[in-house]
Protein backbone atom coordinates (compact mmCIF):
# COMPACT_ATOMS: atom_id res chain seq x y z
CA UNK A 1 0.00 0.00 0.00
CA UNK A 2 1.64 3.19 -0.59
CA UNK A 3 1.88 5.23 2.22
CA UNK A 4 2.69 9.13 1.86
CA UNK A 5 1.24 10.26 -1.44
CA UNK A 6 1.48 14.21 -1.85
CA UNK A 7 -0.68 13.99 -4.83
CA UNK A 8 -3.80 12.88 -3.17
CA UNK A 9 -6.32 11.55 -5.50
CA UNK A 10 -9.64 12.84 -3.29
CA UNK A 11 -8.28 16.23 -4.63
CA UNK A 12 -9.43 15.42 -8.50
CA UNK A 13 -13.23 15.23 -7.06
CA UNK A 14 -15.52 18.33 -6.25
CA UNK A 15 -14.12 20.51 -2.97
CA UNK A 16 -18.18 20.73 -1.64
CA UNK A 17 -18.41 17.84 0.77
CA UNK A 18 -22.03 16.73 -0.39
CA UNK A 19 -20.82 16.52 -3.82
CA UNK A 20 -18.00 14.69 -3.22
CA UNK A 21 -19.60 12.39 -1.59
CA UNK A 22 -22.33 11.97 -4.42
CA UNK A 23 -19.48 11.52 -7.15
CA UNK A 24 -17.93 8.70 -5.27
CA UNK A 25 -21.32 6.99 -5.17
CA UNK A 26 -22.26 7.69 -8.61
CA UNK A 27 -18.82 6.45 -9.80
CA UNK A 28 -18.80 3.44 -7.94
CA UNK A 29 -22.52 2.88 -8.58
CA UNK A 30 -22.43 2.60 -12.88
CA UNK A 31 -19.16 0.08 -12.34
CA UNK A 32 -21.53 -2.16 -10.32
CA UNK A 33 -19.63 -1.86 -7.22
CA UNK A 34 -22.25 -0.56 -5.03
CA UNK A 35 -25.38 -1.06 -4.79
CA UNK A 36 -27.97 2.13 -3.69
CA UNK A 37 -30.49 0.21 -1.89
CA UNK A 38 -27.88 -1.33 0.00
CA UNK A 39 -27.05 2.22 0.63
CA UNK A 40 -30.39 2.77 1.97
CA UNK A 41 -30.28 -0.09 4.11
CA UNK A 42 -27.34 1.29 6.16
CA UNK A 43 -28.35 3.81 6.41
CA UNK A 44 -32.58 2.84 7.74
CA UNK A 45 -30.02 0.46 9.81
CA UNK A 46 -28.38 3.19 12.20
CA UNK A 47 -30.53 5.82 12.21
CA UNK A 48 -33.65 3.57 12.63
CA UNK A 49 -32.61 0.00 14.43
CA UNK A 50 -29.36 0.36 15.95
CA UNK A 51 -29.25 2.94 18.57
CA UNK A 52 -28.84 4.30 22.43
CA UNK A 53 -31.88 1.81 23.05
CA UNK A 54 -30.01 -0.92 22.52
CA UNK A 55 -27.31 -0.09 25.21
CA UNK A 56 -30.12 1.47 27.48
CA UNK A 57 -31.57 -1.84 27.37
CA UNK A 58 -28.48 -3.57 29.02
CA UNK A 59 -27.88 -1.47 31.95
CA UNK A 60 -31.14 -1.61 33.08
CA UNK A 61 -31.36 -5.26 33.13
CA UNK A 62 -28.05 -5.06 35.14
CA UNK A 63 -29.97 -2.90 37.69
CA UNK A 64 -32.63 -5.33 38.66
CA UNK A 65 -30.76 -8.89 37.94
CA UNK A 66 -27.72 -9.46 39.88
CA UNK A 67 -26.48 -12.55 37.88
CA UNK A 68 -26.67 -10.54 34.48
CA UNK A 69 -24.66 -7.52 36.15
CA UNK A 70 -22.18 -10.31 37.09
CA UNK A 71 -21.88 -12.11 34.15
CA UNK A 72 -21.84 -8.81 32.33
CA UNK A 73 -18.52 -7.12 34.07
CA UNK A 74 -17.22 -10.50 33.89
CA UNK A 75 -17.55 -11.06 29.70
CA UNK A 76 -19.92 -8.86 28.37
CA UNK A 77 -19.52 -9.57 24.49
CA UNK A 78 -21.48 -12.83 24.89
CA UNK A 79 -24.07 -11.56 27.58
CA UNK A 80 -25.01 -8.20 25.71
CA UNK A 81 -24.85 -10.74 21.98
CA UNK A 82 -27.48 -12.71 23.73
CA UNK A 83 -29.67 -10.08 23.84
CA UNK A 84 -28.92 -10.09 20.31
CA UNK A 85 -26.98 -6.77 20.56
CA UNK A 86 -23.35 -7.92 18.59
CA UNK A 87 -21.62 -6.88 15.11
CA UNK A 88 -19.66 -3.85 13.32
CA UNK A 89 -17.46 -2.41 15.57
CA UNK A 90 -19.13 -4.09 19.24
CA UNK A 91 -17.33 -7.65 18.25
CA UNK A 92 -15.64 -7.07 21.84
CA UNK A 93 -17.66 -5.59 24.58
CA UNK A 94 -16.44 -4.65 28.46
CA UNK A 95 -18.57 -2.94 30.78
CA UNK A 96 -17.12 -1.13 33.27
CA UNK A 97 -18.89 0.13 36.53
CA UNK A 98 -19.40 3.53 38.04
CA UNK A 99 -19.30 3.45 41.89
CA UNK A 100 -19.04 5.86 44.34
CA UNK A 101 -15.45 5.85 44.41
CA UNK A 102 -15.12 5.19 40.55
CA UNK A 103 -16.08 7.36 37.62
CA UNK A 104 -15.40 5.74 34.60
CA UNK A 105 -15.95 8.00 30.70
CA UNK A 106 -14.44 6.81 27.12
CA UNK A 107 -12.68 8.22 24.37
CA UNK A 108 -11.16 7.52 21.10
CA UNK A 109 -8.10 10.02 21.44
CA UNK A 110 -6.98 8.07 18.00
CA UNK A 111 -10.27 8.32 15.91
CA UNK A 112 -13.94 7.63 16.90
CA UNK A 113 -14.20 4.18 18.27
CA UNK A 114 -17.69 3.38 19.75
CA UNK A 115 -19.54 0.31 20.23
CA UNK A 116 -22.08 0.58 17.96
CA UNK A 117 -24.22 -1.93 18.19
CA UNK A 118 -24.64 -0.58 21.87
CA UNK A 119 -25.19 2.97 21.18
CA UNK A 120 -25.39 3.31 17.62
CA UNK A 121 -23.23 5.63 15.37
CA UNK A 122 -21.02 7.99 17.99
CA UNK A 123 -22.73 11.92 18.46
CA UNK A 124 -20.96 14.86 16.55
CA UNK A 125 -18.73 15.81 20.37
CA UNK A 126 -17.66 12.69 20.46
CA UNK A 127 -15.41 12.67 17.63
CA UNK A 128 -14.75 16.01 17.65
CA UNK A 129 -11.14 17.45 17.98
CA UNK A 130 -11.62 18.90 21.41
CA UNK A 131 -13.45 15.74 23.19
CA UNK A 132 -10.80 13.76 21.78
CA UNK A 133 -8.01 16.25 23.03
CA UNK A 134 -9.34 17.16 26.43
CA UNK A 135 -10.84 14.21 27.65
CA UNK A 136 -8.18 11.90 28.89
CA UNK A 137 -5.99 15.22 30.41
CA UNK A 138 -9.27 17.06 31.80
CA UNK A 139 -11.91 14.96 32.02
CA UNK A 140 -13.45 16.97 34.99
CA UNK A 141 -13.64 20.17 32.62
CA UNK A 142 -15.25 17.97 30.15
CA UNK A 143 -17.98 16.32 32.65
CA UNK A 144 -18.34 19.99 33.55
CA UNK A 145 -19.40 21.03 30.04
CA UNK A 146 -21.76 18.21 30.02
CA UNK A 147 -23.33 19.57 33.58
CA UNK A 148 -21.88 16.96 35.82
CA UNK A 149 -19.26 17.62 39.05
CA UNK A 150 -18.11 14.61 40.53
CA UNK A 151 -17.30 14.94 44.21
CA UNK A 152 -12.76 15.21 44.41
CA UNK A 153 -13.19 11.80 46.44
CA UNK A 154 -14.74 10.10 43.12
CA UNK A 155 -11.50 9.21 41.40
CA UNK A 156 -12.14 9.46 37.37
CA UNK A 157 -10.93 6.72 35.65
CA UNK A 158 -11.00 7.42 31.40
CA UNK A 159 -10.80 4.40 28.91
CA UNK A 160 -8.94 5.59 25.82
CA UNK A 161 -10.57 2.98 22.94
CA UNK A 162 -7.17 2.14 21.31
CA UNK A 163 -7.76 -1.24 20.03
CA UNK A 164 -11.01 -3.65 18.89
CA UNK A 165 -12.14 -3.31 22.35
CA UNK A 166 -15.54 -1.34 22.92
CA UNK A 167 -16.17 0.09 26.35
CA UNK A 168 -19.82 0.42 27.91
CA UNK A 169 -19.96 2.35 31.08
CA UNK A 170 -22.70 0.63 33.75
CA UNK A 171 -23.82 3.62 35.58
CA UNK A 172 -25.27 3.96 39.28
CA UNK A 173 -29.03 2.95 39.65
CA UNK A 174 -30.85 6.15 40.60
CA UNK A 175 -32.31 6.86 43.95
CA UNK A 176 -35.68 6.63 44.24
CA UNK A 177 -35.81 3.68 41.11
CA UNK A 178 -36.69 0.92 43.68
CA UNK A 179 -40.19 0.20 42.35
CA UNK A 180 -39.46 0.72 38.57
CA UNK A 181 -39.19 -2.32 36.06
CA UNK A 182 -37.03 -2.79 33.32
CA UNK A 183 -38.84 -0.66 30.26
CA UNK A 184 -39.07 2.37 33.02
CA UNK A 185 -35.38 2.11 34.17
CA UNK A 186 -34.39 1.87 30.52
CA UNK A 187 -36.04 5.56 30.33
CA UNK A 188 -33.84 7.24 32.72
CA UNK A 189 -30.41 5.85 30.91
CA UNK A 190 -29.03 8.00 28.03
CA UNK A 191 -26.57 7.92 25.69
CA UNK A 192 -24.18 10.30 27.15
CA UNK A 193 -24.46 8.38 31.06
CA UNK A 194 -23.28 4.92 29.19
CA UNK A 195 -20.26 7.18 27.76
CA UNK A 196 -19.68 8.23 30.79
CA UNK A 197 -20.33 12.06 30.26
CA UNK A 198 -23.63 12.37 32.01
CA UNK A 199 -25.47 10.63 34.53
CA UNK A 200 -28.59 8.74 34.18
CA UNK A 201 -32.40 10.53 34.40
CA UNK A 202 -33.88 10.80 37.54
CA UNK A 203 -37.30 9.20 38.10
CA UNK A 204 -39.86 12.20 37.57
CA UNK B 1 7.17 11.27 14.67
CA UNK B 2 3.66 11.57 14.91
CA UNK B 3 0.37 13.03 12.77
CA UNK B 4 -2.13 14.66 13.17
CA UNK B 5 -4.84 12.55 14.59
CA UNK B 6 -2.69 11.68 17.29
CA UNK B 7 -4.72 14.38 19.49
CA UNK B 8 -4.71 13.12 23.31
CA UNK B 9 -3.68 15.40 25.57
CA UNK B 10 -3.62 18.56 23.24
CA UNK B 11 -4.46 21.91 24.07
CA UNK B 12 -6.28 25.07 22.08
CA UNK B 13 -9.40 22.99 21.18
CA UNK B 14 -12.27 24.75 23.37
CA UNK B 15 -15.56 23.75 24.63
CA UNK B 16 -16.95 20.26 23.71
CA UNK B 17 -20.53 21.00 22.88
CA UNK B 18 -22.94 18.41 24.22
CA UNK B 19 -25.81 17.59 22.26
CA UNK B 20 -28.96 16.07 23.13
CA UNK B 21 -29.67 12.96 22.31
CA UNK B 22 -32.60 13.77 20.68
CA UNK B 23 -30.70 14.96 17.57
CA UNK B 24 -30.35 13.33 15.16
CA UNK B 25 -28.18 10.11 14.05
CA UNK B 26 -26.64 11.93 10.79
CA UNK B 27 -26.92 16.14 10.92
CA UNK B 28 -26.77 16.37 7.20
CA UNK B 29 -27.74 14.05 4.65
CA UNK B 30 -24.72 13.51 2.70
CA UNK B 31 -23.22 12.27 6.25
CA UNK B 32 -25.22 9.01 6.18
CA UNK B 33 -24.11 8.67 2.50
CA UNK B 34 -20.83 8.93 3.65
CA UNK B 35 -20.97 6.43 5.99
CA UNK B 36 -22.79 3.84 4.13
CA UNK B 37 -20.25 4.11 0.75
CA UNK B 38 -17.58 4.30 2.96
CA UNK B 39 -18.73 0.49 5.00
CA UNK B 40 -20.14 -0.79 0.80
CA UNK B 41 -16.43 -0.13 -0.13
CA UNK B 42 -15.25 -1.81 2.67
CA UNK B 43 -16.82 -5.11 1.53
CA UNK B 44 -15.20 -5.44 -1.51
CA UNK B 45 -12.45 -6.90 0.52
CA UNK B 46 -9.88 -4.43 -0.88
CA UNK B 47 -8.51 -3.38 2.37
CA UNK B 48 -8.98 -4.13 6.37
CA UNK B 49 -10.22 -2.08 9.00
CA UNK B 50 -6.17 -1.08 10.39
CA UNK B 51 -5.55 -0.12 6.27
CA UNK B 52 -8.53 2.26 6.46
CA UNK B 53 -7.46 3.90 9.90
CA UNK B 54 -4.44 4.91 8.38
CA UNK B 55 -5.80 6.30 5.21
CA UNK B 56 -7.99 8.83 7.18
CA UNK B 57 -4.11 9.50 9.20
CA UNK B 58 -2.18 10.21 6.22
CA UNK B 59 -4.22 12.52 5.11
CA UNK B 60 -2.25 16.07 5.17
CA UNK B 61 -2.40 17.90 8.01
CA UNK B 62 -4.14 20.53 6.57
CA UNK B 63 -6.78 18.31 5.32
CA UNK B 64 -7.18 16.94 8.14
CA UNK B 65 -7.90 20.02 10.50
CA UNK B 66 -10.15 21.08 8.03
CA UNK B 67 -12.28 18.31 7.02
CA UNK B 68 -15.02 17.52 8.94
CA UNK B 69 -15.57 14.29 10.28
CA UNK B 70 -17.49 12.20 7.03
CA UNK B 71 -15.35 14.55 4.70
CA UNK B 72 -12.00 12.98 6.17
CA UNK B 73 -13.70 9.54 5.96
CA UNK B 74 -15.01 10.52 2.36
CA UNK B 75 -11.58 11.44 1.11
CA UNK B 76 -9.24 8.82 2.51
CA UNK B 77 -12.03 6.62 0.87
CA UNK B 78 -11.40 8.28 -2.77
CA UNK B 79 -7.77 7.43 -1.73
CA UNK B 80 -8.20 4.40 -1.01
CA UNK B 81 -9.85 3.03 -4.42
CA UNK B 82 -7.06 4.28 -6.28
CA UNK B 83 -4.30 3.29 -3.71
CA UNK B 84 -5.77 -0.19 -3.75
CA UNK B 85 -6.28 -0.66 -7.76
CA UNK B 86 -10.18 -0.31 -7.60
CA UNK B 87 -10.38 3.00 -9.20
CA UNK B 88 -8.53 4.91 -11.52
CA UNK B 89 -7.47 9.07 -11.24
CA UNK B 90 -9.24 9.05 -14.88
CA UNK B 91 -12.16 7.64 -13.02
CA UNK B 92 -12.40 10.59 -10.81
CA UNK B 93 -11.70 12.89 -14.16
CA UNK B 94 -14.61 11.10 -16.07
CA UNK B 95 -12.23 10.26 -18.81
CA UNK B 96 -12.64 6.22 -18.33
CA UNK B 97 -14.94 3.65 -19.16
CA UNK B 98 -18.34 2.66 -17.35
CA UNK B 99 -17.48 -0.82 -18.04
CA UNK B 100 -18.37 -3.64 -15.46
CA UNK B 101 -15.71 -3.53 -12.95
CA UNK B 102 -14.05 -7.20 -12.12
CA UNK B 103 -14.93 -6.68 -8.62
CA UNK B 104 -18.77 -5.96 -9.16
CA UNK B 105 -19.54 -9.44 -7.60
CA UNK B 106 -18.59 -8.20 -4.73
CA UNK B 107 -20.59 -5.90 -4.60
CA UNK B 108 -23.42 -5.65 -1.10
CA UNK B 109 -26.55 -6.09 -2.02
CA UNK B 110 -29.66 -4.87 0.04
CA UNK B 111 -30.60 -8.06 1.03
CA UNK B 112 -27.22 -8.90 2.78
CA UNK B 113 -26.50 -5.25 4.81
CA UNK B 114 -28.40 -6.82 7.86
CA UNK B 115 -26.23 -10.04 7.69
CA UNK B 116 -22.71 -7.95 7.15
CA UNK B 117 -23.54 -5.27 9.71
CA UNK B 118 -24.66 -7.99 12.28
CA UNK B 119 -21.60 -10.59 11.29
CA UNK B 120 -19.24 -7.88 12.43
CA UNK B 121 -15.22 -8.68 12.60
CA UNK B 122 -13.40 -10.00 15.19
CA UNK B 123 -9.85 -8.97 16.01
CA UNK B 124 -9.40 -11.52 18.35
CA UNK B 125 -7.05 -14.36 16.49
CA UNK B 126 -5.03 -17.41 17.79
CA UNK B 127 -1.47 -16.75 18.52
CA UNK B 128 1.65 -18.33 19.67
CA UNK B 129 3.10 -15.50 20.91
CA UNK B 130 2.81 -16.48 24.99
CA UNK B 131 1.64 -13.49 27.27
CA UNK B 132 4.81 -11.68 28.62
CA UNK B 133 2.93 -9.84 31.57
CA UNK B 134 1.06 -10.48 34.49
CA UNK B 135 -2.39 -8.80 35.77
CA UNK B 136 -0.56 -6.08 38.17
CA UNK B 137 2.67 -5.69 36.90
CA UNK B 138 4.17 -2.65 36.18
CA UNK B 139 5.48 -2.00 32.47
CA UNK B 140 6.39 1.15 30.60
CA UNK B 141 5.70 1.98 27.03
CA UNK B 142 8.18 2.30 24.58
CA UNK B 143 9.31 5.59 23.60
CA UNK B 144 9.51 7.30 20.82
CA UNK B 145 5.62 6.25 19.87
CA UNK B 146 6.10 4.60 16.70
CA UNK B 147 5.47 2.05 14.31
CA UNK B 148 8.22 0.09 14.42
CA UNK B 149 8.02 -1.63 10.51
CA UNK B 150 7.62 1.36 8.97
CA UNK B 151 8.42 4.75 9.17
CA UNK B 152 5.45 6.78 9.44
CA UNK B 153 3.24 4.28 9.63
CA UNK B 154 0.23 3.41 11.39
CA UNK B 155 0.31 2.38 15.58
CA UNK B 156 -1.95 2.88 17.77
CA UNK B 157 0.51 4.07 21.30
CA UNK B 158 -0.92 7.22 20.94
CA UNK B 159 1.92 9.77 21.74
CA UNK B 160 1.32 11.10 25.34
CA UNK B 161 1.22 7.54 26.32
CA UNK B 162 4.94 6.53 25.10
CA UNK B 163 7.85 6.27 27.85
CA UNK B 164 5.07 6.25 30.90
CA UNK B 165 4.93 3.37 33.51
CA UNK B 166 1.51 1.55 34.35
CA UNK B 167 0.15 -1.45 35.50
CA UNK B 168 -1.63 -4.14 33.43
CA UNK B 169 -5.07 -4.45 34.54
CA UNK B 170 -6.35 -7.33 32.14
CA UNK B 171 -5.43 -9.37 29.21
CA UNK B 172 -7.67 -9.01 26.29
CA UNK B 173 -6.67 -12.39 24.80
CA UNK B 174 -4.48 -12.29 21.47
CA UNK B 175 -5.55 -9.74 18.87
CA UNK B 176 -4.35 -8.36 15.39
CA UNK B 177 -1.84 -5.94 15.74
CA UNK B 178 -2.65 -3.30 13.59
CA UNK B 179 1.35 -1.75 13.20
CA UNK B 180 1.42 -5.19 11.03
CA UNK B 181 -2.19 -5.57 9.51
CA UNK B 182 -2.02 -1.57 8.17
CA UNK B 183 0.59 -2.08 5.70
CA UNK B 184 0.35 -5.44 4.36
CA UNK B 185 2.59 -7.42 6.79
CA UNK B 186 -0.51 -9.85 7.92
CA UNK B 187 -2.39 -9.70 11.11
CA UNK B 188 0.94 -10.52 13.11
CA UNK B 189 -1.60 -11.46 16.62
CA UNK B 190 -0.28 -10.87 19.83
CA UNK B 191 -1.48 -10.68 23.81
CA UNK B 192 -3.91 -7.28 24.14
CA UNK B 193 -3.51 -5.70 27.41
CA UNK B 194 -5.40 -2.89 28.94
CA UNK B 195 -2.87 -1.22 31.17
CA UNK B 196 -3.79 1.23 33.69
CA UNK B 197 -1.59 4.91 34.29
CA UNK B 198 -1.92 7.59 36.79
CA UNK B 199 -2.68 10.78 35.57
CA UNK B 200 -0.08 12.13 36.87
CA UNK B 201 2.12 9.70 34.59
CA UNK B 202 0.56 11.43 31.54
CA UNK B 203 0.11 14.99 32.12
CA UNK B 204 2.07 17.75 34.04
CA UNK B 205 -0.81 19.48 36.03
CA UNK B 206 -3.29 16.50 36.26
CA UNK B 207 -6.47 17.58 37.60
CA UNK B 208 -6.65 15.11 40.97
CA UNK B 209 -4.34 12.40 41.91
CA UNK B 210 -6.45 9.86 41.94
CA UNK B 211 -7.46 10.08 38.39
CA UNK B 212 -6.14 7.16 36.26
CA UNK B 213 -6.29 6.65 32.19
CA UNK B 214 -6.76 3.31 30.86
CA UNK B 215 -5.13 2.17 26.82
CA UNK B 216 -5.56 -0.69 25.46
CA UNK B 217 -2.06 -1.54 24.28
CA UNK B 218 -0.22 -4.83 22.42
CA UNK B 219 2.46 -6.49 24.21
CA UNK B 220 5.01 -5.17 21.79
CA UNK B 221 4.43 -1.68 22.64
CA UNK B 222 5.33 -2.47 25.82
CA UNK B 223 8.40 -3.23 28.41
CA UNK B 224 8.93 -4.60 31.82
CA UNK B 225 8.87 -1.34 34.49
Amino acid sequence: MPHDDPDHPHALLPPDPALRVKALETILTRKGLIDPAALDEIIDTYQNKIGPQNGARVVARAWIDPDFRKALLADATPVVADLGFYGRQGEHIVAVENTPDLHNMVVCTLCSCYPWPLLGIPPGWYKSDAYRARAAREPRKVLAEFGVTLPSETAVRVWDSTAEIRYLVLPMRPAGTEGLGEDDLAALVTRDCMIGTGLPKEPS
Amino acid sequence: MTRVHDMGGRFGDGPVRPKSDDEPVFAEDWHGRALAVTLAAGFLGKWNIDVSRHARERLSPKDYARFSYYEKWISSLADLLVESGVLTKEDFTGAASDDPHPLSARALKAESVAAALAKGGPADRPSDVPARFKIGQSVRTVHPAANRLVDGGHTRLPIYASGATGKVMRLHGTHVLPDANAHGFGEAPEPLYAVVFPASELWADPENPKDEVVLDLWQSYLEPA
